[in-house]
C-alpha cells in the first residue's frame, strides 16, 4: 500500500482513495492537424515505462477529486515527491 | 454561439439560471433514502442502550458550491447569503445556527441548510454572487447520518482507513473518503460524535454495514 500525500488536502491518505492516471506531462500538440501520423500516434499511444524514476498523474478520487503529479521510483516503489499540475518536478532522472 | 451572446445581453445573469423549488408540496410526503428502513419505528421499539447511536438527519438542503477562493467579491457574497464565511483551510468546516459548510476541495464546498430553506438560500445566491461559479442543489442525492456513542470510533475504524485519533481528527475536521466499499463525507461534530454524508444509492448498503459493524457494541437508533 502507498501512503500518499495529497498536495490539495495537505495530508497523507491511503492508496485506496487514489487512482493513477498514467504518465504525467503529456502535452497535447497545439496543432493536431499539422501532426504526422507518427507524431499523433506517439502522443496518443506511446508511453514511457522506465525502471526507476517516473512522473505520474494521480487523482484523489475519493477525496478532493483533484489531479496532481507524483514522482515515483518504479523499482523501489518509493514516492520521491508530489507536486501540483502546472508545476515542474524537482526530482528528475539524470 | 451568437445566440447565446444575444440572450446574455437581453437578460441579467441571475434570470438566465433556471432554478426551482425541489421540495414537493405539502400533499406529498418527502421520503429519505432510508425511508424503507423505518428508523422511527426502530427508535421506538429498539434497544435504548448500546455503544453506537445512529440518527438520520433526513431531507436537509444540500448545496454544492464551486467558486474561486481568491475572488474576494464571491467570498463576501457568501457571507451576505449565509452570514458565515467559507472555510478556506483544507479539511475544515464551519457551523452557524442552522447552516454548516464543509471544505470539499480547493474550489468546492458542501453547504447544508434546513430542507425548507434550500430554495431560499439558492435564490439568494443567484442574486448576490457574481462571476464564474456553480451552485447545485443536490439534496435528493444524499442523506446525513449522525453517529455517536462510546464505541463510535471503534465502529468507524472498521469502515474507513482515516486516522480518527483526536490529535489527527479534531472536532470540525471533515474528510471525503472511502467508507466500507462506498464513499462518505465524514465530519467530527463532537468528541464522540460524527456526521456522515452518504450517497442515496448507497444509503441502504451503509445502513446494513453500520448495523453489522455495530453489532458487538449494540446499536441504538435515535429518532
Ligand atoms: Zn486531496
Amino acid at each position: 500500500m502507498f501512503h500518499i500525500y495529497c498536495p490539495h488536502c495537505g495530508e497523507y491518505r491511503e492508496e485506496e482513495e487514489f487512482h493513477p492516471a498514467g504518465q504525467a506531462h503529456i502535452a497535447r500538440p497545439l496543432d493536431p492537424e499539422a501532426c504526422s501520423d507518427k507524431e499523433w500516434g506517439e502522443y496518443l499511444f506511446f508511453r514511457k515505462n522506465p525502471r526507476g524514476l517516473h512522473h505520474e498523474l494521480w487523482v484523489h478520487a475519493a477525496g478532493c477529486r483533484k489531479f496532481f503529479n507524483m514522482t515515483r521510483d518504479t523499482q523501489t516503489y518509493e514516492i520521491k515527491e508530489v507536486y501540483k499540475i502546472g508545476e515542474q518536478p524537482s526530482v528528475v532522472a539524470e | 454561439m451568437s445566440d447565446n451572446v444575444a440572450v446574455e445581453e437581453q437578460a441579467p445573469a441571475p434570470a438566465t439560471v433556471a432554478i426551482m423549488d425541489q421540495r414537493p408540496g405539502p400533499e406529498i410526503a418527502g421520503e429519505s433514502p432510508l425511508h424503507h428502513a423505518d428508523l422511527d419505528s426502530l427508535a421506538k421499539q429498539g434497544k435504548r442502550q448500546g455503544g453506537v447511536h445512529l440518527r438520520e438527519n433526513k431531507l436537509l438542503g444540500h448545496l454544492t458550491l464551486r467558486c474561486n477562493q481568491s475572488n474576494s467579491e464571491q467570498l463576501a457574497a457568501v457571507v451576505r447569503v449565509l452570514d458565515v464565511a467559507l472555510p478556506l483551510q483544507p479539511l475544515t468546516s464551519v457551523e452557524k445556527g442552522d447552516v454548516s459548510i464543509r471544505w470539499m476541495s480547493p474550489d468546492e464546498w458542501l453547504i447544508i441548510v434546513p430542507g425548507e430553506k434550500a430554495f431560499e438560500v439558492e435564490s439568494r445566491f443567484r442574486d448576490e454572487m457574481e462571476g464564474h461559479y456553480s451552485l447545485v442543489n443536490s439534496s435528493g442525492g444524499s442523506t446525513v447520518l449522525e453517529l455517536s456513542g462510546n464505541n463510535v470510533v471503534d465502529m468507524l475504524k472498521k469502515s474507513t482507513p482515516i486516522d480518527l485519533h483526536p490529535k489527527e481528527f479534531p472536532v470540525g475536521k471533515v474528510v471525503s473518503t472511502v467508507f466500507a466499499k462506498s464513499t462518505a463525507i465524514i465530519r467530527r461534530t463532537g468528541d464522540k460524535r460524527f456526521e456522515l454524508v452518504i450517497r442515496r444509492s448507497f444509503a441502504d448498503y451503509v445502513w446494513l454495514w453500520i448495523q453489522d459493524a455495530s453489532r458487538e457494541y449494540g446499536l441504538v437508533v435515535d429518532a
